[in-house]
């Protein structure tokens, strides 16, 4: 029996969230309809860097998802109170005209700088289907408040730029197959980036047959410790940064550093390569070895103390760092996520830095590993009028209190000020609107007054939980239901490019987020403008042959291209070694900070920290500190909720894209991770509903009682939807209910993997 | 053709990801609660608050992914009462559905909980190796899933030259109760077979509805 006498079509598509990679599928269809989603089976025998993309159990799920009863099938209004999930069925003619109609309303009284499209990633990678088109018709119609940074990486990335003057400064992952060990803080690609054209499998082939030893530091005994790792380092979360200090306290006073590199490519590590103008007594030798300011010597035993880890391991983990070289020390973003982590993520890359382990093969910057990829186009967005960009993450703040939202304060770009608070609110593919934001509570005051933000008009495939807080919910396509071009995610070693067809018709009334801007174009008179007289499969084909500029060995006809559906392209010889043209040539080839060189200490956070307006608590240092923060054991809050709370990556879900796939909540039911020490005393046994509480909020979920979670730590992955019951009280586990909307200090990103929480068997529904 | 399909597991790179269930579930059309592949977390080690308010300890955890392991001696073939449950020539064992009766009984016998009762059909279903797949040359849907390559498949008398065909440990069954055709490398934590050092610890996942 056949496949062809059994489906009408196989068609390529793909899987679109947000894991980092893109993998390619096979979509059976019979009569109309998906009977079956098939993986990639083209390239497997190959050199590597052409193999088959596999795809992760999530996006082999995506047939149960498409037909799920929660799609959304119509344009819907709001009727009664936002966020009581009350809407009404309307005409796509009504739904575009009220869009325009208020569009063109808050333009006229708030100017443009009041329009915001929120960060969203539940449909990324492609290219005609991207959240670009609503950047592209707002700059035809004036502009909108514009955004940096991401929920992903926001402390990590200032972190980068000011150690380093750069970003993804990683080696790639194969390159461990030439290191004598392997340490990863937090670093987890088998389950962040899980396909098997993914991170998960470069690790596995390098790993394969290598005697590397690899030690995973992470609060978690994660699926990666599980599978690669020959030692596991439990450390209590957003302590890191005082674990690498207690190492670089063994390695300067056991001589293990490499002082010539030291001296010749880094600032600020003694005094020999101060900046003049600073103070003596402010190297980072000095700040270990307690001749600083706080004079405060970061002993093993000190560290030991903060993170847990026993003193011995300490000393010996220093050891083994400092006399293996090559040695590949990387980070995920886990560890930066913190209320401290842009110095989490500083403090890391000091452990390469230190040892000299930047810029060469088989070693790595300390930042996570690097991406290889082709530069595809994208589609023309034209220029944003509007200069003004808020970090991402403070976007309720723009909401709420505008007035009070500065550049010294809340890292306002563009203006002193924010002039005009956001009125008018796109949404497309997200779910930041309440479940992936910080303090769902908090959110829900800033939304529930209409007269704050006037109109939300969110786009998505699913009824999800920041849906029942819009006013007007347009449905779009699905993947399987529209065509686009698809380009490779970051997280592989080869470049592909990926010919999604349409495979089945629109469900209901869905149309592709394209044709919903033309339609709003068309009303506020840009559309020709807009469209550039093409509709969206007219700019798929467009966008092809862009691709074929770039890559004149694709085929010349479009229809060729589509009957082949994938393509892929070996990165070939070309290793990725981070900084490595600087290692070799440091005066030919200087690092994009102010020295040129690397900032151990940086001038740059110096000035930030006399300047920048923080509250209590909060720190900016120029060296990477570390400073306990709210939220971590020792604070105030800790006696009434004695346990930290980090919200893991969680195979059942990419975020929160598909958390409702109840295949995948069969296959990896969402639970709470808690230790036995934990859970003992509490009289919380495995499988037991247990509600979880701070200052913040409560949720409910079955406790998964485990070993592989570090005692006085809990885990609750990140992604869950949030589901209050009459009372408001959330019945889905979702991690957003109890986790705070203060930012960090330097990048304004969202921590909210610092979190202290109490924990109970919960009584209630079943009763106990 | 293969003389005898089965399937090999290395335990060193299965990080648990449950795409081969999913695979499964797609491919077979399976409801809520059948899950003709199921993949095990074996875990344990223990935790001691050191004086100095540190922790010591051992933890370990290794994923198993299981299904049908078209055994050489099938105790479900034995144990059915209406002969619904047989094998093929290959090897491969298969239920009847003109002879099911639901009972039952094999699901109970089987070590390996690999019959799985489908409640809309009222009759036992496993299984069946893909053998749509094989016929035409290609791969079980699970194995052509697997995102590390940890699931594989061959005939398992070369597989058997290659992998010790004796290989058990915790929570695996002995092999001698049924001579499954199921190969796999040991983990490198693996615990040996009835170990009290650590246990199943996603019952709720892999029990049968």
């Amino acid at each position: 029996m056949s496949e062809e006498n059994i489906y009408d079509k196989v068609v390529w598509s793909s899987c679109n969230v947000n894991c980092g990679s893109r993998c390619p599928l096979r979509v059976y269809v019979k009569d109309g309809n998906i009977l079956r989603v098939g993986p990639d089976n083209t390239g497997e025998g190959g050199p590597f860097g052409t193999h088959e993309i596999r795809a992760c159990l999530r996006g082999r799920g995506l047939r149960e998802w498409v037909y799920s009863p929660q799609r959304l099938l119509h344009p819907l209004k709001r009727v009664g109170r936002r966020g009581e999930g009350n809407f009404v069925q309307i005409s796509w003619d009504e739904a575009l005209d009220l869009i325009a109609d208020k569009l063109r309303q808050v333009i006229d009284i708030h100017g443009n700088e009041s329009v915001f499209r929120i960060y969203g990633t539940g449909n990324l990678g492609g290219v005609v289907s991207a959240r670009e088109q609503i950047d592209r018709l707002m700059n035809l119609l004036g502009g909108q408040l514009g955004y940096y940074n991401t929920y992903s990486t926001a402390q990590i990335t200032h972190a980068m730029h000011y150690t380093y003057g750069a970003k993804d400064c990683g080696n790639h992952l194969t390159d461990t197959a030439n290191s004598k060990l392997v340490v990863f803080f937090g670093n987890n690609p088998a389950e962040t980036r899980m396909s098997g054209g993914g991170s998960v499998r470069d690790l596995v082939v390098s790993q394969q047959g290598s005697p590397v030893r690899t030690i995973v530091i992470d609060p978690r005994y994660t699926d990666t410790a599980s599978c690669f790792a020959d030692e596991w380092i439990p450390i209590r979360p957003g302590t890191d940064a005082a674990l690498v200090n207690g190492l670089a306290y063994v390695l300067i006073t056991e001589d293990l550093v490499d002082k010539e590199f030291l001296d010749r490519y880094c600032v600020g590590y003694d005094k020999t390569t101060m900046p003049s103008d600073i103070p003596p007594g402010n190297s980072y030798k000095d700040y270990i070895l307690g001749q600083g300011p706080d004079g405060l010597a970061k002993t093993p035993a000190w560290a030991s103390a903060i993170t847990g880890i026993p003193l011995e391991r300490i000393v010996k983990l220093a050891r083994e760092v400092g006399t293996a070289k090559p040695a590949y020390i990387a980070q995920g973003w886990g560890p930066q996520r913190h209320a401290n982590g842009e110095q989490t993520a500083r403090a890391i890359c000091m452990l390469a830095i230190l040892t000299g382990n930047v810029g060469i093969r088989g070693g790595n910057s300390g930042d996570r590993e690097g991406p290889f990829g082709i530069s595809f186009p994208t589609i023309p967005v034209g220029d944003n009028p509007v200069k003004t960009a808020i970090p991402t993450f403070l976007w309720t703040k723009a909401i709420a209190s505008h007035d009070n939202f500065t550049d010294l304060g809340d890292g306002l770009k563009g203006r002193e000020r924010l002039q005009s608070p956001i009125k008018f609110l796109w949404s497309f593919a997200s779910n930041t609107l309440v479940n992936q934001h910080s303090d769902i509570a908090s959110t829900q005051r800033a939304l529930g007054d209409t007269g704050l933000c006037e109109m939300i008009v969110l786009i998505d495939n699913v009824m999800t939980a920041s849906a029942r807080y819009a006013d007007i919910v347009l449905p779009g396509t699905s993947s399987f239901e529209e065509s686009d071009l698809c380009y490779q995610g970051y997280a592989v070693e080869m470049g592909v490019l990926i010919l999604r067809q349409q495979a089945i018709e629109p469900l209901g009334e869905c149309r592709t987020l394209y044709d919903i801007c033309a339609g709003v174009a068309r009303r506020m008179g840009v559309e020709e403008e807009f469209t550039e007289s093409l509709t969206h499969d007219q700019w798929v084909e467009y966008m092809y042959h862009q691709c074929r500029r770039l890559r004149p060995e694709l085929p010349e006809k479009y229809l060729d291209a589509i009957s082949q559906g994938v393509f892929k392209w070996n990165r070939g010889g070309q290793l990725k070694i981070g900084l490595q043209a600087f290692r070799e040539n440091p005066a030919e080839a200087p690092l994009n900070t102010p020295s040129g060189k690397i900032e151990i200490f940086s001038k740059q956070l110096w000035d930030l920290s006399k300047s920048w307006i923080l509250p209590q608590g909060d720190q900016i240092t120029a060296l990477p500190e570390y400073h306990a923060t709210w939220g971590m054991p020792g604070n105030s809050d800790a006696q009434k909720y004695p346990l930290q709370l980090v919200g893991h990556h969680y195979k059942q879900s990419t975020h929160s894209s598909y958390a409702n796939n109840p295949w995948l909540q069969e296959a990896a039911p969402h639970s709470l991770w808690i230790n036995p020490l934990d859970a003992e005393p509490r009289g919380i046994r495995h499988g037991d509903l247990v509600r979880v509480y701070n200052q913040f909020g409560q949720t409910q979920v079955r406790a998964k009682v485990t070993p592989r979670i570090m005692s006085g730590v809990m885990s609750l992955p990140q992604g869950a939807w949030y589901s209050p019951d009459a009372k408001g009280n959330d019945q889905g586990g979702c991690i957003n209910t109890l986790t705070n909307q203060r930012p960090s200090p330097v990048a304004k990103g969202n921590p909210q993997h610092t979190n202290l929480v109490q924990a109970e068997k919960a009584c209630g529904a079943p009763p106990c | 053709m293969l003389k005898r399909p089965s399937f090999f597991l290395d335990t060193q790179i299965c990080t648990g990801c449950k795409t081969c269930m999913i695979a499964c579930k797609d491919k077979n059309n399976l409801p809520l609660g059948v899950r003709w592949r199921r993949v095990v977390e074996f875990a344990g080690g223990q935790w001691i608050r050191l004086p100095d308010g540190t922790f010591q300890q051992n933890v370990f955890a290794y994923y198993l992914s299981m299904s049908c392991n078209h055994c050489q001696d099938p105790i479900c073939v034995q144990s059915c009462p209406t002969t619904a449950m047989n094998q093929d020539e290959q090897g491969i064992v298969n239920v009847d559905p003109q002879k099911c009766v639901g009972c039952r009984y094999c699901e109970w016998a089987c070590p390996y909980s690999a019959p799985q009762f489908n409640p809309v059909l009222g009759q036992m279903t496993k299984c069946d190796f893909c053998r749509d797949d094989l016929a035409i040359g290609g791969a079980p849907a699970c194995v052509a899933a697997c995102p590390t390559r940890a699931l594989q498949f061959g005939d398992y008398d070369e597989l058997a030259t290659l992998y010790d065909s004796k290989t058990v440990f915790a929570p695996l069954p002995a092999r001698d109760l049924t001579q499954p055709c199921f190969l796999l490398c040991i983990p490198k934590d693996a615990k040996p077979e009835l170990t009290v050092d650590g246990g199943i610890a996603n019952p709720e996942e892999v029990r049968n509805a």
